[in-house]
């Protein structure tokens, strides 16, 4: 079997060049990736236990936890109803301009975030396009948690409809027929047929949506105005503590943040392998 | 064929709200930038266009992109032909450590750079020996724009380069084809699009690059100014159309990025339809 093993290992190396790609990948994110995050790991363990405690309970960091969580939360809910909606329409009907709002939804992706910041800042102010005719209903985005979800919202909206549209694309039109011809209402055949065959992209597209949130910084400063306790979103802590100097503090809520990121894509990525192997039959 | 949601009503309300939404959210930012931007004339934007300032945080942005996105294409077809093409211990992990930088607070990357080159941090004392200057400066935002794009170009080839397995490059080498015209004549040609689509999205993030650039840029007027901290640092001395003016060179930017990204995917939709 060892031998088997070997052989193998032998006829996948027939191409040339993995001592090479090997050198070169190792190399790179040892320098670009590694070296830079033990950086962190090495003034973390400058502080003792109850330091770090002490830092990351800041009642001030409390707040912004509270903030960004919130406004994640509902941008990423935002985007899950209105992702599946893009991806339905961009899927299932034709109509005159079809192909622009298409490319459109990219547009977060592709728009520098600090570009998107000041002009969600600008049309949601109490002067802006918007702001003014929301601000006869006693509705201000700018410097509340609404503009929070706002801008977090604006720069994931990719994620749900990328990640819906090309499996409901593959969704055979015999599912739809047969649903339909057993009697079913629309709503009932999309809730009872559809959705549940969806389920694993929106979750998975919803859940990159949050983590991207939790992250962003550009977009949402700008709207936010950074009110301690009120309107400070946590990488804006960060950002906070290092203009002061305090690279500890800095370092400690950076931790926070890295740990919640990288746990969270974890999730997502053991939760889609789980589901991708039950649609495989244990083989995935 | 009866299909849900295809009934007239149905169908209009959808389009109808989905066409509203985006207008509302995607449409309107877009119109406002360039209405910001030309507020006051097309005078004073040309005047704002071609200040010393812009034009040195437009050179800045430049030289970043033009560091950045060539080594992030090599490392990305290296890592690429790495994992798609050989088996081996720790394949797995390499894959998770290059997404990182897509999980990864833009601040937070910013900080790792500044704590290991900064003055306090564990290169500090050398590089400042030796009189190099890393931190706010250009070499800085070059080194963290490496580490947010690093995964663009790679991330587009590994899914493609595993679905076409290697059975063309095998054969080459059986034909005795050597290493590099194995990669120019056989793997190139069928990743071309791919490999195009990732060097894209890497300029228009290291063009667009704000939270990490910030962070380590320090913000020396017309020195280390990117394009996107100087459309920070307008907008917060109240200078409305002079930020929305360089911000007006970015969204130009991110248009000629989705109309490439459309144009490669009707290639693509075009010639999948050919065969």
């Amino acid at each position: 079997m060892i031998a088997q093993a070997l052989m193998r290992r032998r006829e996948r190396r027939v191409l040339p060049g993995f001592g090479l790609s090997l050198g070169i990948s190792l190399t790179f994110v040892s320098l670009v990736l590694l070296l830079p995050l033990t950086s962190l790991v090495g003034q973390l363990s400058q502080l003792s236990w109850s330091q770090y405690w002490f830092l990351i309970t800041d009642p001030r960091l409390l707040a912004s936890y509270a903030v960004t969580l919130f406004g994640a939360g509902v941008a990423a809910l935002f985007n899950a109803a209105f992702g599946l909606l893009m991806a339905w329409v961009l899927v299932r009907y034709e109509f005159p301009g079809k192909r622009l709002v298409d490319a459109l939804m990219d547009l977060p992706f592709a728009l520098p975030t600090a570009v998107a910041g000041i002009t969600l800042a600008t049309l949601y102010s109490s002067n802006g396009w918007i702001g003014r005719l929301l601000e006869p209903w006693g509705i201000s985005v700018s410097y509340t948690w609404i503009g929070i979800a706002l801008a977090m919202a604006f720069t994931s909206i990719p994620f749900v409809v990328r990640t819906v549209q090309p499996v409901l694309e593959d969704l055979p039109a015999e599912v739809d027929e047969a649903a339909m011809t057993l009697g079913a209402s629309d709503g009932h055949a999309f809730r009872r047929v559809i959705l549940p065959y969806l389920w694993p992209a929106l979750v998975t597209g919803t859940g990159l949506a949050f983590v991207r949130s939790l992250g962003e910084f550009g977009a949402v400063i700008f709207i936010a105005g950074g009110k301690p306790y009120e309107t400070e979103i946590t990488s804006l802590m960060v950002f906070v503590k290092l203009q002061e100097y305090d690279y500890a503090g800095a370092s400690a809520v950076a931790s926070i943040v890295l740990a919640t990121s990288l746990a969270l894509l974890l999730a997502i990525n053991l939760w889609q392998g789980r589901f991708i192997k039950r649609l495989h039959g244990g083989r995935g | 064929m009866i299909r849900i949601g295809d009934a007239p009503r149905v169908r209009r309300l959808l389009i109808g709200t989905a066409l509203t939404l985006t207008a509302l959210f995607l449409l309107l930012p877009l119109v406002a930038i360039f209405a910001q931007a030309l507020m006051s004339g097309i005078d004073v934007y040309w005047q704002n266009l071609s200040s010393v300032y812009t034009l040195s945080a437009i050179g800045l942005t430049l030289l970043v992109a033009a560091i950045t996105v060539p080594v992030n294409l090599v490392f990305g077809v290296f890592l690429a032909w790495l994992v798609t093409r050989f088996d081996f211990p720790g394949r797995r992990l390499l894959q998770t450590l290059i997404d990182i930088p897509f999980a990864v607070s833009p601040v937070v990357a910013g900080l790792v750079y500044l704590l290991l080159y900064g003055r306090n941090g564990w290169l500090g004392g050398w590089l400042d020996a030796h009189d190099i200057q890393i931190m706010f400066a250009w070499p800085g935002i070059v080194l963290v724009t490496l580490f947010v794009t690093c995964p663009f170009v790679a991330r587009e080839l590994i899914p493609l380069m595993q679905t076409q397995g290697s059975r063309e490059e095998e054969a080459a080498v059986t034909l005795g084809a050597s290493g590099w015209t194995i990669f120019r004549r056989v793997t190139l040609p069928n990743i071309r699009h791919a490999l195009l689509y990732g060097v894209i999205l890497t300029n228009a993030r290291a063009v667009g690059e704000f939270g990490a650039v910030s962070v380590v840029a320090g913000a020396i007027r017309g020195q280390t100014n990117t394009l996107p901290l100087q459309v920070e640092q307008l907008y917060q001395d109240y200078n409305t159309v002079g930020a929305f003016t360089s911000a007006s060179l970015l969204a130009l930017l991110a248009l000629l990025t989705l109309a490439a990204k459309a144009a490669l995917e009707w290639r693509a939709a075009r010639r999948e339809t050919a065969t």
